[in-house]
């Protein structure tokens, strides 16, 4: 167990270390775009959604309204709200803990979660990646803030590319039924139903929704605002319903 | 950029991060309901890679991330530790874009 825990421990704090160099690149771009030390450290603890803070002050920046801003920003953050029906059993019971953790909400602590088999681990793995990349990604933006454009690019350490290949790696485990994992999960069939598919043909149905899911963006991508074309991936469900 | 831009993204990206809890604190979700949601957040994560790796602008990003993250996958898919997907996918990329390869 324990040496489980390490191995997640290790997991987090590659993408945490990640996220927080792009927090570094956020802060300078945002202080070089016109926007305050306090008020760019501000946005990253409040709204703690990388993509839609980069789109935001994109856009302002580039002399397009805050309104129009603001729309994109939150048409790229509305995929939280299926996430959250997927992840509410993990943030805990009492509503402190609901709270809390729904900010923590973001595509690596969903995927962290969606990626281990019991809902005690589930649970372990949505708050360390989540708690870990919240203080990550608001020290990275600070700093970036405070130091400003001496800061290198993050596209040049191919950090552009660690974070799909990352999120890949946590899909993995769904898209696959792998033999050695099936003896142990079998006494341990989960009683909420939300572990990810484990089974030969929940993993193909998985890999079929996926599949589709992802060919569905990408062709909508060239044609539609962002945030868009993931959300209408959902469609890709579509397969599972019989 | 004003506070009250980023006060409204902020409440905004909240209410959709707290409607999941809230809403499935009011209904009662069936096994098979359940089970859909957890596909559904597989169809997210997949068009976020898919996206994430092929697109930037709406046009095609490049092969120095695309190589990158099919780099980063193979790793993932021989099991190797996740640690080597991040370096081996960031690698990559920075080091074709080092070699002029954007």
């Amino acid at each position: 167990m324990a040496t489980v825990e390490r191995a997640l421990v290790r997991d987090v704090a590659a993408i945490a270390a990640a996220a927080g160099v792009v927090g570094v690149s956020f802060g300078a771009i945002a202080v070089a775009a016109g926007v305050s030390v306090w008020l760019a450290s501000l946005m990253s603890v409040l709204v703690f959604a990388g993509g839609s803070q980069f789109m935001v002050v994109g856009v302002v920046a580039g002399g397009g309204s805050p309104v129009a801003a603001v729309l994109a920003g939150l048409l790229l953050n509305a995929r939280h709200l299926p996430f959250g029906l997927v992840v509410s059993d993990v943030l805990g019971r009492t509503w402190p803990l609901r709270l809390l953790g729904s900010h923590l909400m973001v595509d690596e602590s969903v995927a962290f979660a969606l990626a281990q088999k019991d809902p005690a681990r589930r649970r372990a793995a949505y708050w360390l990646c989540g708690g870990t990349l919240f203080v990550a990604w608001n020290v990275g933006v600070l700093v970036g803030a405070l130091a400003g454009r001496a800061l290198g690019d993050p596209d040049a350490l191919g950090l552009d590319a660690a974070f799909p290949a990352a999120m890949f790696a946590l899909l993995l485990p769904s898209l696959r039924a792998s033999p050695e994992e099936k003896a142990p999960a079998e006494g341990g069939q989960d009683a909420t139903g939300a572990a990810a598919p484990r089974s030969g043909n929940a993993a193909a149905m998985a890999r079929r929704v996926a599949l589709v899911g992802a060919l569905i963006a990408l062709v909508t991508t060239p044609v539609l605002p962002a945030g868009l074309p993931v959300l209408l991936a959902l469609l890709g469900v579509a397969v599972a319903l019989r | 950029m004003t506070l009250l831009t980023i006060l409204v993204l902020a409440a905004g990206t909240y209410a959709f991060r707290l409607a999941g809890p809230l809403l499935s604190q009011r209904i009662q979700i069936s096994t098979r309901v359940q089970r859909l949601l957890t596909l559904s957040a597989i169809a997210l994560l997949s068009a976020l890679v898919a996206t994430a790796t092929l697109t930037s602008n709406g046009g095609f990003t490049g092969w120095a991330r695309t190589a990158g993250v099919a780099v980063g996958a193979l790793v993932a898919w021989w099991r190797l530790p996740f640690v080597v997907v991040v370096v081996a996918a960031a690698g990559t990329a920075a080091v074709l874009r080092m070699l002029g390869v954007s």
